[in-house]
């Protein structure tokens, strides 16, 4: 399987690569499960993050692990960078909307920042 | 290494699954695109998997253009589709189709000459109540 020398960090890093490959790959299922048996669009919402930000650095470091070559380690950090970059953009927009379109319980938020009678500027 | 794999690659595409019976579920067009978000996130990890078990590199673009497209489908449905009509999160029959647009046939000719068939839509008066998982 293996052509670089089979020495000793050479195994080392294939362990950490699998362990973090299997931690990555558990946190997308754990995403599946929630998004499936969650009952509301924000407990969803929180489902589905975390292979967005935590299971794709687990992955992508796993990755470096295995293919040990800076070019490919600057592109992985680049897709980290991107990922961070929207993410948050996108689970804004999403919970937003909800919002804005009364999908969202509003008595289960605590405190309840796009309440418009609150003292805040809500927008 | 192959155990792992093998494991990773049965979560990572059971996640995808689940994800598309979540899009397929709705009720809403937001949970179908937090559905896409996740069936992206799959497909990320999918390609990371079969890269780290070929040490292959020419795959790596591909996450790129994914981790920068992938926001922008969710984006355009929160920013377009979320005000959806009541009814219109719910898969109907081909003969409730058949009966909506007959019901609706009349009213569109008088007012547009049947080029908005989305307008129409509001003069349909015996639409389900859609209901809000909260």
């Amino acid at each position: 399987m293996t052509d670089v020398d089979a020495g000793f960090w050479t195994t080392v890093a294939d362990t950490v690569a699998a362990v973090c490959l299997l931690a990555g790959a558990f946190l997308t299922f754990a995403a599946g499960v929630g998004t499936l048996r969650f009952p509301s669009l924000l407990a969803r919402m929180h489902a589905v993050t975390k292979p967005q930000v935590l299971g794709l650095i687990l992955g992508l470091t796993a990755l470096a692990l295995r293919v040990r070559n800076w070019s490919a380690v600057a592109m992985l950090v680049l897709v980290v960078i991107f990922q961070l970059a929207t993410a948050p953009v996108g689970a804004h927009l999403v919970s937003r909307a909800g919002f804005r379109t009364g999908k969202v319980d509003e008595t289960e938020l605590q405190p309840n920042e796009m309440d418009p009678s609150s003292t805040d500027d809500p927008h | 290494m192959a155990v792992v794999v093998v494991v990773a690659a049965v979560l990572v595409v059971s996640a995808a699954l689940l994800a598309l019976r979540r899009i397929e579920k709705g009720p809403s067009m937001l949970d179908r695109a937090l559905g896409l978000d996740l069936l992206t996130a799959s497909l990320v990890g999918a390609i990371a998997i079969e890269a780290a078990w070929s040490r292959r590199t020419e795959t790596i673009p591909i996450l790129v253009a994914l981790s920068l497209v992938g926001f922008v489908g969710s984006v355009v449905i929160s920013r377009f589709v979320a005000r959806e009509p009541d009814g219109d999160g719910e898969v109907r029959s081909p003969e409730e189709v058949a009966a909506q647009a007959r019901a609706a046939d009349v009213p569109r000719g008088e007012q547009f000459g049947g080029d908005h068939p989305g307008e129409s839509d509001e003069a349909d008066g015996d639409r389900r109540e859609r209901r809000n998982r909260s």
